[in-house]
């Protein structure tokens, strides 16, 4: 259902990841995850290795921060990131190259699973695994299943539905075999009895090189998909997969599914056979204003200065506005004094025409929004209802159902802002749903 | 008659259907007659009265939903202690007093101030906002295109809140101006607020109010980079105050209405021109709201999310 093409422009596509060089300064924000902010467990002075625990989970969605470099802690501060917000964060200013001694750093592949479901599980939570598809939920959480609840299917997203990104198809072409024993790993963690791999089919590369290693492991399938937006997104990837549906407010293990990103399976992999906790994040830097050979693929240290990161391609002229993460759904930066964090898969340069908001005019009624609309919700009726504050109507109107995947601004032909007012008046009745069912517990 | 036999009606059939209606229309006449006299609510003839006591606005300022639940209130309570119209006039607030039969308590009238001069030359811009037109949504997405974490938006949400017209947008300053004279003090506006950065102060003798025009919980170095005209919590003021009015929390200083006596030793205090004066009479040093100029500031990125 729904769905839109936007241009794919994977311009760094084939594009080798590149190691970017190491930082002398790491600002590690406490807050790189979905839920409560990570504790600060060092303080000013305190001598750090790369993958020391510095940040602790605090409360049940939260994740563990890590030292993404060597040195000394030189502040622990409030540090404003790519919003201009002040968010918890810890300054780390390197000395050398030093890790802890329980962590494999070698490039060695490590095929043999030595852990059981628990303890799998249990290394996620406290490697700090986070869904790097970009909402950066913690992973454990996913895992840790009901009595009741039985995962039948573990779908693995590198469909990359977003433009520009190219990190999963990387990952899929450079990491293939590591990425299927990271699949082996989850299925044992989540007791499922088959794994698919979903992946749009303009990375017939990485289609190809997944497909190969997946070879010789029966429970594993490769499963190309048509190119569709938003097909990255969780239930509809599960739709385009199994055929299957989520309920209105339910989570994919009610119908048997527990989805990760490909990066995020990458990232198990490094936890459970290496013990390496994210450190690193990869990220594409593109932009149609960068001449094509200068769009790279980078890994990098968490904590990097972002403008070092764009530096490195150079920002082009016309810039009118950075986006981190996924033109569709990532956030513009607004304050570049800031730091990498966990989750952030790209940043694009947009040139001045592009970033443009064209003239807003009426709604003529079309209904593309709603043919666009992946969750078969009406769009322009959200808009109005959440611009008259009529949330009763929001509610009844599945406001809650919407994932912000932007298909509706996306096919506007009156340029309306939709999405913008769908996310306030989402928000708005969240709180009330919220305030409703505190004020009357059943 | 001409016209019955043209149609080939049976004149009785009229009378019968004409009968038959006549039946029913007593029938349902006295079933609502008894029906009304079983199900009689008693209502206080007080709520009427109060309603018209009351603005109309239905603004929601009061805390309850519209004009005539805040007049049920007030009769089920007896009081007007918690649940009075905040933009009412003494008079009518002295009728409602009458009805309710009790003494009418002293009100102080109210005004909304903006504690914000983050005016587009006090705060050049330094990223563009195009996105919706909404401080609600542009709260969730960045700090602001001066940077400053706690300060106007400047997207007019309280504009749009504003029952009773009193507040617009100065399209040179990008600040909201309140109307002494329109604004009834219901608080609306402050609620619509996600930042907080209006206030809802005691009008003053004479209109007078003296105020701290900023909301910038920063630490001071970092509260001047983004605005000329911030609070940079110097203390200064607290310590210049006779009567203790001023406090200064997390870098951000406070005038208690309550307190204050519009000596203003504090106005001529303030390094940074952040406390307010309003409607002294001209010869004092009076402040008027921030100097305006054109805006002409660098714009260095654009904010949206597509």
């Amino acid at each position: 259902m729904g769905g839109i093409h936007p241009e794919a422009n994977k311009i760094a596509h084939n594009q080798t990841v590149e190691e970017f060089p190491l930082p002398d300064q790491a600002v590690v924000y406490m807050t790189q995850h979905l839920g409560a902010p990570a504790k600060p467990i060092v303080q000013k002075g305190d001598k750090v290795k790369v993958g020391q625990l510095i940040g602790e989970a605090n409360g049940f969605v939260s994740a563990n921060i890590h030292a993404p470099i060597s040195g000394t802690v030189s502040r622990v501060d409030a540090i404003a990131d790519i919003s201009g917000y002040k968010k918890p964060a810890i300054v780390i200013d390197r000395e050398g190259d030093e890790w802890m001694e329980d962590i494999d750093t070698t490039p060695d592949i490590v095929s043999e699973i030595k852990l059981g479901k628990d303890e799998i599980i249990a290394r996620m939570k406290d490697r700090g695994i986070v869904g790097l598809g970009g909402a950066c939920f913690p992973t454990h959480i996913k895992y840790m299943l009901k009595p009741e609840q039985k995962c039948e299917y573990l779908i693995v997203n590198a469909a990359e539905c977003e433009p520009y990104i190219s990190t999963d198809n990387r990952m899929a072409i450079e990491h293939a075999e590591e990425c299927i024993i990271g699949v082996e790993i989850a299925l044992i963690a989540s007791g499922a009895d088959q794994a698919v791999i979903g992946i749009e089919d303009n990375k017939p590369e990485a289609t190809a090189s997944l497909a190969a290693a997946a070879k010789g492991h029966p429970k594993i399938t490769v499963q190309p998909l048509r190119i569709k937006y938003p097909q990255g997104a969780e239930k509809q990837l599960i739709n385009a997969i199994t055929g299957r549906c989520v309920p209105n407010g339910a989570l994919p293990i009610s119908v048997g599914c527990i989805v990760n990103n490909l990066t995020t399976i990458y990232a198990i992999y490094q936890a459970v056979q290496k013990n390496m906790p994210i450190v690193q994040t990869f990220t594409t830097v593109s932009g149609k204003s960068v001449p094509a050979d200068k769009c790279r693929n980078f890994h990098l240290r968490l904590g990097t200065s972002i403008k070092a990161v764009m530096d490195a391609v150079g920002i082009p002229e016309d810039t009118g506005k950075i986006i981190s993460g996924g033109p569709m759904m990532g956030k513009a930066i607004a304050h570049l004094d800031a730091y990498a964090a966990k989750g952030m898969s790209s940043f694009l340069f947009m040139s001045e025409k592009e970033s443009r908001r064209g003239e807003v005019s009426p709604c003529l009624r079309c209904g593309k929004c709603v043919s666009a609309c992946p969750m078969g919700l009406e769009p322009y009726r959200l808009h109005a209802f959440s611009e008259l504050n009529r949330f009763d109507d929001c509610e009844k109107y599945g406001i809650m159902n919407c994932i912000e995947c932007g298909s509706c601004q996306y096919t506007c032909p009156s340029n309306r802002p939709i999405l913008d007012f769908v996310r306030v008046g989402k928000a708005k009745t969240g709180a009330l749903i919220r305030a409703r069912s505190a004020a009357n517990p059943k | 008659m001409n016209m019955i036999i043209l149609l080939n009606v049976d004149v009785a059939v009229l009378w019968q259907a004409a009968l038959i209606l006549a039946v029913i229309g007593v029938l349902a006449a006295v079933i609502l007659f008894f029906i009304a006299k079983k199900f009689h609510v008693e209502e206080d003839p007080r709520i009427d009265l109060i309603v018209e006591c009351l603005p109309g606005a239905n603004c929601g300022g009061c805390g309850f939903a519209g004009c005539r639940n805040l007049a049920e209130n007030m009769v089920a309570r007896g009081t007007m202690e918690g649940c009075s119209c905040p933009g009412n006039s003494k008079e009518n607030n002295a009728k409602i007093a009458g009805i309710l039969g009790i003494e009418a308590g002293e009100t102080t009238p109210k005004i909304a101030v903006v504690r914000c001069q983050g005016s587009c030359e006090n705060a050049p811009a330094k990223v563009q906002y195009d996105s919706a037109f909404s401080c609600a949504f542009a709260n969730n997405l960045f700090a602001g295109e001066n940077g400053c974490p706690n300060g106007c938006l400047g997207c007019g949400d309280c504009v749009k809140a504003c029952n009773f017209g009193a507040i617009s947008i100065d399209p040179e300053t990008r600040l909201p101006i309140v109307d002494e004279e329109k604004c009834v003090g219901c608080g609306v506006c402050a609620k619509n607020c996600p930042r907080g950065v209006i206030e809802i102060r005691a009008k003053g003798p004479k209109n007078r109010r003296v105020y701290v025009a900023c909301n910038n919980k920063e630490k001071g170095a970092v509260a001047m980079k983004n605005c000329k005209a911030a609070c940079i919590g110097c203390g200064k003021c607290a310590k210049v105050c006779p009567f203790e009015a001023i406090t200064v929390e997390s870098n951000l200083a406070y005038i208690d209405f309550t307190k204050c006596k519009m000596c203003k030793k504090c106005v001529a205090e303030c390094p940074k021109n952040a406390i307010l004066a309003v409607n002294f009479p001209a010869p004092k040093p009076a402040p008027a709201p921030a100097p305006e100029t054109k805006n002409e500031t660098a714009e260095e990125t654009t904010i949206s999310n597509q």
